[in-house]
């Protein structure tokens, strides 16, 4: 079954038209990665998915249902969580903290005005759990804005997977990083999903991080899908080497 | 528990042990006891404004509207239906509270600047309707003829009319229900989302949050404090004046707490009590006064850009 299903959305901003009739389906456990020259509309379709604004026309489905006119977080409580190119954190609370606030409202708790004892240390077990998947575990009382860039988008990650989502979209986790930095990230996202089964959407212009962890390819470019297929499709691909590859594949 | 955990309960102590015994300590240093009491309400007053402004990042320049509204629900309900001092306090609360959840709707999606003039103009319709409807309001001479009633707790009586220092302490009972409501909503889940919402909103609603909803909740409860603090300002006073809804009096507010530290839960108490203390010391000797309060909050801002209390605790930390 489709985790995500979408329908020739088309995104218009007064003339411009930013994601042009494009489609796409996710299956469960799946990880599918976006590629694209800049300005080609990944982010634009990013915030389709995730509802930052509506689409012109189109449908997306998740899980089954028709999600295209819901709100972020109507969206974020069926269970999408989503990471950003320049890291959103809440940089004067701890890593515990940021990752506490997303795993309380996870836990339906966002409107209490107390918690017991028993829901607290069942949401700190859960916060101790995620950091460790993002080997945070020794920075748990560190101020989020003070860690070097690599361990803010760890703990970017932390806080979607606390959310407890069934799919994953991550935008460019690996930008402005070091080559340590990027191996590091790039590691953490294939334990996610060889280990964990995260189905997960990847926006990236790193093509070694692509071909190395994506189980599909889709190649954007002017707001429309230039191709889609496996890792070896699309490095076989004449277009695609044509419109963007270049001599790089 | 850790040294950090014990150094919090300490300074909480302190805090509570100067609270109690202010009577006692205020009149040797040259103060009076009605001036202490002043301190807690304005300075109740500008902690609910920092429930908003320091814990949900929302800046309210329209406050002072519902704390006149307190004052003027808790006037006219011992003026005219009953002398009973908590079920006015109660009414007062009610009114400025319930207000303030209305307006809330509409303005919860502004923000920044716009949330600022939206709120000032709402503040501003309470002002004139308070200035212009004479017959119940008093207008230009503010709300008179009615005064606090002592209160009977069954077992035993506080005259709060007569005598200073029982109203002092029941002041201060108001004072820490209101404050310790704050504090426990502020350690809760919905707390924690509000300084989510603070720290970045995008994110927030990308985990989840109905940021909108949150804000609105946040700004009610704010309004329903600030009423209250506002109700137990037409105690003090047996006097609601039209002034307490004006937007200079939501601006004292803004400055007591932004003097005192606006990231801190008591930097606005330290606010108010500077701004309450400089004023009845200084309007004594000048009538320019304002000149010199304004004066120090630009030094405090240039040079403590976190407040009073936030420059004492990063100076020990």
């Amino acid at each position: 079954m489709n985790v995500l299903e979408i329908r020739n959305v088309t995104k218009r901003f007064g003339n411009l038209v930013a994601v042009r009739d494009v489609s796409l389906n996710v299956a469960r456990g799946e990880f599918c990665a976006i590629i694209g020259p800049n300005g080609a509309g990944k982010t634009t379709f990013f915030n389709l998915i995730s509802g930052y604004f509506p689409p012109t026309s189109g449908s997306i489905t998740f899980d089954g249902k028709d999600i295209t006119r819901l709100s972020t977080h109507e969206r974020v409580t069926r269970g999408m969580a989503r990471t950003f190119q320049i890291t959103e954190i809440f940089p004067e609370l701890s890593v515990f903290e940021n990752v506490r606030i997303a795993a309380e409202v996870a836990g339906g708790y966002r409107l209490r005005p107390w918690i017991n004892r028993a829901e607290a240390a069942e949401i700190n077990k859960r916060v101790e759990e995620t950091l460790r998947m993002v080997l945070l575990e020794t920075k748990t009382h560190r101020l989020v804005g003070e860690l070097a860039h690599g361990d803010q988008r760890a703990a970017e990650i932390a806080m979607a997977l606390a959310l407890r989502p069934h799919l994953l979209l991550l935008d460019e986790p690996t930008a402005g990083m070091g080559d340590q930095e990027t191996y590091q990230i790039t590691q953490l996202i294939r334990r996610l999903h060889r280990d964990s089964h995260y189905s997960i959407v990847l926006i990236e212009h790193d093509m070694r991080v692509v071909f190395h962890l994506a189980d599909r390819i889709c190649v954007l470019d002017q707001g429309k899908m230039l191709a889609q297929g496996t890792p070896q499709e699309i490095a076989a691909n004449e277009i695609v080497q044509a419109a963007y590859l270049g001599n790089a594949a | 528990m850790s040294t950090e955990q014990i150094r919090k309960l300490a300074i909480l102590a302190a805090i509570w042990i100067v609270l109690l015994l202010a009577p006692y300590w205020m009149a040797p240093l040259g103060g009076y006891t009605d001036l202490a009491t002043r301190v807690l309400v304005l300075g109740l007053a500008a902690m609910s404004l920092n429930f908003l402004l320091g814990f949900t990042g929302v800046l309210s320049f329209g406050h002072a509207a519902f704390f006149g509204l307190g004052a003027y629900g808790t006037g006219l309900t011992l003026k005219y239906l009953t002398h009973s001092t908590p079920l006015a306090v109660i009414a007062g609360m009610l009114l400025g509270g319930v207000c303030g959840a209305i307006l809330g709707t509409l303005i919860v999606r502004r923000r920044g600047v716009y949330f600022a003039m939206v709120t000032i103009a709402f503040g501003q319709v309470f002002y004139y309707i308070a200035f212009q409807w004479s017959s119940l309001t008093g207008g230009d001479d503010g709300l008179r003829g009615f005064s606090r009633q002592p209160v009977n707790f069954g077992l035993f009586k506080l005259d709060i009319l007569s005598n200073a220092n029982q109203f002092y302490y029941f002041v201060l009972l108001c004072f820490a229900l209101a404050v310790g409501t704050m504090g426990f909503i502020l350690r809760s889940p919905f707390g924690r989302t509000m300084i989510a919402i603070r720290e970045n909103e995008r994110r927030s609603r990308f985990l989840g949050i109905p940021v909108e909803r949150h804000i609105w909740i946040a700004f009610a409860l704010s309004c329903f404090f600030m009423a209250f603090a506002g109700a137990l300002y037409a105690l003090v006073n047996n006097f609601a004046d039209p002034r307490g809804l004006h937007y200079s009096q939501s601006g004292d507010f803004v400055m007591m707490a932004v003097m005192g530290g606006m990231r801190n839960f008591w930097g606005p108490l330290l606010g108010a009590a500077v701004f309450v203390v400089v004023q009845d010391y200084l309007s004594s000797v000048t009538v320019n006064w304002m000149s010199f309060v304004g004066l120090l909050f630009v030094l405090v801002v240039l040079f403590f850009p976190r407040g009073l209390l936030g420059f004492l605790q990063r100076s020990k930390a």
